[in-house]
């Protein structure tokens, strides 16, 4: 590869990065305003999920696609991976004890696999 | 170009942030305000990346790690402990809401200053004093 082509292939990669950089960083703006606005418990957890997985994928690809090193882009993939981990885990308490303590409409769970709230 | 991308995404996850802490702030309920604190260490994560992605930096990356492997730590416990809560209880007050609430709070207090003064007359000026403050 000629030094030209790395040239090229460094502002491709830039370019690539920036549109990334830029979605994700929506996605996170996103979740900002539907935290604001949405109504219910349900709705503004649901809004969260947005740069929790999407948005943070989008932007770990710009850093990776910037920093380009192999063992950058292992640990961006394990941040990745961890986030995918937790993020349902807490998703799933918060709207457990959120229903439990009588935040959720029942009316809003079809089916309501909980049955009826104490 | 890449400066204007960097600064247009530190500029929406700034914003972001400051949404969260809006919803922080108001509440209603502690669950809200966990899944608003979350929201502030995804866009804590977002901001770091972007810094990165600015710099080019590697050694921020292990920060992401451990941010993405505690984050979720909080919440969790928020909600492990969450409780019913009063509809109006979770709000923050004003201040004059709390001012109302000291003074009701002062009422008893100030009943039994009387009384003191009642049986100590030579302690009259003072509390009187204190009366005023």
């Amino acid at each position: 590869m000629t030094h030209v082509d790395a040239g090229l292939w460094t502002t491709v990669a830039d370019v690539v990065a920036a549109v990334c950089l830029l979605a994700g960083a929506f996605l996170t703006l996103g979740a900002g305003v539907g935290l604001v606005r949405f109504p219910s418990l349900l709705a503004r957890m649901h809004t969260v999920t947005k740069p929790q997985v999407l948005g943070l994928i989008l932007l770990l690809t710009a850093l990776a696609l910037r920093v380009r090193s192999g063992s950058a882009v292992a640990m961006l993939v394990l941040v990745v991976a961890f986030q995918l981990v937790t993020s349902p885990v807490a998703a799933h308490m918060v709207g457990r004890a959120g229903f439990r303590t009588g935040k959720v409409d029942p009316e809003d769970l079809r089916p309501n696999e909980f049955g009826e709230p104490d | 170009m890449m400066l204007a991308a960097v600064i247009a995404a530190a500029v929406l996850v700034a914003v972001a942030a400051l949404l969260a802490l809006v919803r922080v702030e108001r509440g209603p309920s502690m669950l809200d305000r966990a899944v608003a604190l979350d929201t502030l260490t995804v866009t804590l994560v977002c901001a770091i990346a972007i810094e990165a992605i600015w710099s080019r930096r590697t050694e921020t990356i292990p920060i992401l790690v451990a941010l993405s492997m505690v984050g979720f730590v909080g919440s969790v416990t928020m909600a492990r402990f969450a409780g019913k809560e009063p509809e109006d209880e979770g709000r923050v007050r004003t201040p004059e809401e709390v001012a109302a609430q000291a003074r009701a709070a002062d009422v008893p207090r100030g009943e039994q200053r009387d009384g003191a003064r009642a049986i100590d007359a030579e302690d009259d000026a003072e509390s009187a004093g204190g009366d005023q403050r």
